[in-house]
């Protein structure tokens, strides 16, 4: 591999604009990986990788990911919540990398909610 | 939790949640001494005597939604049972700082795992927060600073998944230059 160096983030920086300047850039799906150490114990972080992994490859720009603590339903972790713009937040139990690609591309990218990992339907009360 | 860079990941969502602006992380690797010191501080909230007594205590927590709070004790664990131990210190309004030590070649030492992975996934979550992350070993230097990489890439915004993905492989490479055998 060649040496990354401060010159390969310039070349991000440009090719970033260019790609957004053709596009409004709106984000259209939200996913939280929750990363409590519960989360992290069941494996959040290599839920978190490949869905990082699956944006990458798939080379979309308006799925959003970030990260909540627990929410007090450990035995259920690994927890993943997407919202997809003017739609109730779903809720996915007992991910993994597996599931969490299914999901990627079921779901954030066709639309279909895959209903067999789903907890919950709708906004939690406490995070 | 069997690898230090999941308890690295854990500690510091901690400080996120403690409305840190700041968390810097800093690996030490003496291999003349054979010891590992992993240090976190942060900016955040910080807490009061009453609280740091009792934050070790696996059944504190300052949360509503259980009653159990493993994440510190999990680490104390995993430092007592290689030879080393937790110093936890904090100041209301400061921040809090951790130092944890090791044993670099004790058996029952938890490997160090897929650290770049856990500072992607820290600063996907956390795009407001500047982190920095140094690793020494010996007397070789890896640095990442969050702060130098938002100032090149301007407006773009930290957690695009180009900037990730850059930041993982400059992570990967930096550890490798250094040697790491953490």
């Amino acid at each position: 591999m060649a040496k990354i160096t401060i010159e390969d983030l310039k070349k991000i920086k440009e090719r970033v604009h260019a790609e957004t300047a053709l596009r409004d850039g709106h984000l259209r799906v939200k996913v939280t990986v929750h990363m409590g150490t519960c989360g992290i114990a069941s494996g959040a972080k290599e839920v978190m990788d490949s869905l990082l992994k699956e944006i990458e490859e798939a080379g979309v720009t308006d799925v959003a990911v970030t990260t909540s603590g627990c929410m007090g339903l450990c035995s259920r972790e690994p927890l993943v919540t997407v919202e997809i713009l003017n739609q109730d937040p779903i809720k996915y139990e007992y991910m993994n990398s597996n599931k969490m690609r299914q999901v990627f591309k079921r779901h954030i990218l066709e639309g279909e909610i895959q209903i067999p990992f789903v907890l919950a339907r709708g906004a939690e009360t406490q995070k | 939790m069997l690898e230090l860079a999941l308890h690295i990941l854990d500690i510091a969502e901690n400080s996120t949640r403690a409305g840190a602006r700041h968390v810097d992380i800093h690996l030490k690797e003496d291999p003349s001494h054979d010891l590992l010191t992993l240090e976190i501080a942060d900016d955040g909230a910080g807490m009061d005597k009453e609280t740091l007594a009792k934050a070790l205590d696996p059944f504190y927590t300052t949360k509503k939604v259980r009653r159990v709070g493993l994440g510190l004790p999990m680490l104390v664990q995993a430092a007592e049972s290689a030879g080393g131990e937790l110093i936890l210190s904090s100041e209301p309004g400061k921040g809090t700082r951790l130092k944890v030590t090791f044993g670099l070649r004790h058996l029952d030492r938890q490997p160090l795992g897929d650290i770049a992975g856990s500072l992607v996934t820290l600063i996907a979550g956390n795009p407001d927060i500047d982190f920095t992350y140094r690793h020494e070993r010996g007397d070789q230097v890896y640095l990442l600073s969050t702060e130098e990489i938002k100032k090149e890439i301007e407006d773009v915004p930290i957690n695009h998944i180009e900037v990730l993905k850059y930041i993982r492989s400059h992570i990967a490479e930096g550890m490798k230059e250094i040697g790491s055998e953490a």
